[in-house]
């Protein structure tokens, strides 16, 4: 599409504060070359609506603040391009299947209060280990390969956005969560199945999931939690029939102690701060 | 842990359901070439072959296996919908016990029904 002379954001605002339930507002404002849509909320911030709330953070797609609701598709406001939506009517509102705590700021609480519940962390037995190391757990490159993928998840919420269950079903886990947990019972240097099946054995698990996809087509990092989701049915599934076996978390590298750099490898520079 | 058995009873019965229809697809549009389980004539639905059918303990077996996949099966799906409705615990309890009630006496009936109608055919 061609670059529009002026851009009209459609924007969904809600004060908890006024008792009025939430109202669309079209602010048009000239476009500028490679305004995102996050740029355009700055702009009509700061010239328009003072009052207008967002969150955001880091403004390149990685910190997870700014996911919303554009034209119809959880994104990251920072990540899309105002031309890339193909129209220069931009509708914005905030993260559907959570609650709106102002204007395009979703109540996140639930999403990360069901994804602590899933232990997102390595769990070892040898916890003096784990808190004063003295090496590396050893873990080679196709062990990482199992779970490479779920550990770019950036926690924005757009997963859960789109998922038709989370929407119906408040006890469900939901996709971020899920793909986290798998994350790290994938991790061959973990050891916490047995303790994340308490909860995913539930109906807090990965059963309700009906493989719409939506959570994978709506990542903006490419991860795809519909697929964690349908591993994890697998391995819960052997796990009942007593065919899975968690295997023993990795074992400890010692650190290298006799490393001599080779002749031919210069020296690193001194330190410059 | 209970839905992960569930779950797992759920794949199984979609399994069982799966091989019976490959059987029941096979006696009624194969076994033409391979005449294994219409010994009395071609045509699958023949009288004679129904009643063949029915005096074999394997078909009784079969059906009453088969009634116990599905109605399990589709019941536990239907459960999964309603729940996701969003009802509330007692509402939940209310529905685990009608389906399991309701499936428990479709089964029952079903199984005296492929039983006699067993019993019936060797009669004849």
């Amino acid at each position: 599409m061609t670059a529009p002379a002026n851009v009209t954001f459609r924007i969904r605002r809600y004060d908890p504060a006024s008792q009025r339930p939430p109202a669309w507002e079209d602010i048009t404002i000239p476009y500028a070359d490679g305004m995102t849509v996050l740029d355009g909320l700055r702009t009509i911030k700061e010239t328009r609506l003072p009052s207008l709330s967002w969150r955001s953070s880091c403004r390149m797609g990685v910190c997870g603040s700014c996911g919303m609701f554009i034209n119809g598709h959880p994104r990251l406001a920072c990540n899309t391009q105002v031309t890339e939506l193909g129209t220069d009517l931009v509708t914005v509102a905030p993260l559907p299947n959570f609650a709106i705590i102002r204007d395009l700021v979703p109540d996140l609480r639930p999403l990360f209060d069901k994804h602590a519940a899933l232990m997102p962390h390595i769990i070892r037995d040898d916890v003096q280990e784990m808190y004063e190391p003295t090496g590396e757990y050893f873990q080679a490159p196709h062990d990482l390969e199992q779970f490479l993928q779920f550990s770019y998840c950036i926690k924005c919420g757009c997963c859960g956005a789109a998922c038709p269950t989370v929407a119906t079903d408040s006890e469900y886990s939901g996709p971020m969560a899920l793909a986290q947990s798998h994350r790290y019972n994938a991790d061959s240097r973990d050891g916490g199945f047995s303790a994340r099946k308490q909860v995913l054995a539930t109906e807090k698990g990965p059963w309700k999931c009906h493989y719409a996809g939506e959570c994978s087509q709506a990542c903006p990092k490419g991860v795809d939690p519909a697929r964690a989701i349908q591993l994890m049915k697998r391995q819960l599934v052997f796990d009942y029939l007593r065919l899975y076996k968690q295997p023993c978390p990795s074992t400890v590298v010692p650190k290298p102690t006799e490393i001599k750099r080779r002749a031919d490898v210069p020296e690193a520079p001194a330190a410059t701060v | 842990m209970r839905d992960q058995r569930l779950w797992t009873w759920h794949v199984l019965a979609g399994l069982v359901i799966l091989l019976f229809l490959g059987l029941h697809m096979t006696i009624m549009h194969l076994d033409v070439l391979i005449g294994i389980f219409n010994p009395a004539d071609p045509h699958p639905i023949a009288w004679t072959n129904v009643l063949a059918r029915a005096k074999m303990g394997f078909f009784t077996v079969s059906y009453v296996v088969l009634l116990g996949a599905a109605l399990f099966h589709g019941l536990y799906g239907f459960r999964n919908i309603l729940f996701e409705l969003g009802i509330g615990r007692g509402l939940k309890t209310a529905v685990n016990a009608v389906l399991l009630l309701g499936g428990l006496g479709l089964f029952v009936f079903g199984a005296w029904s492929a039983w006699a109608a067993g019993a019936l055919a060797r009669t004849l």
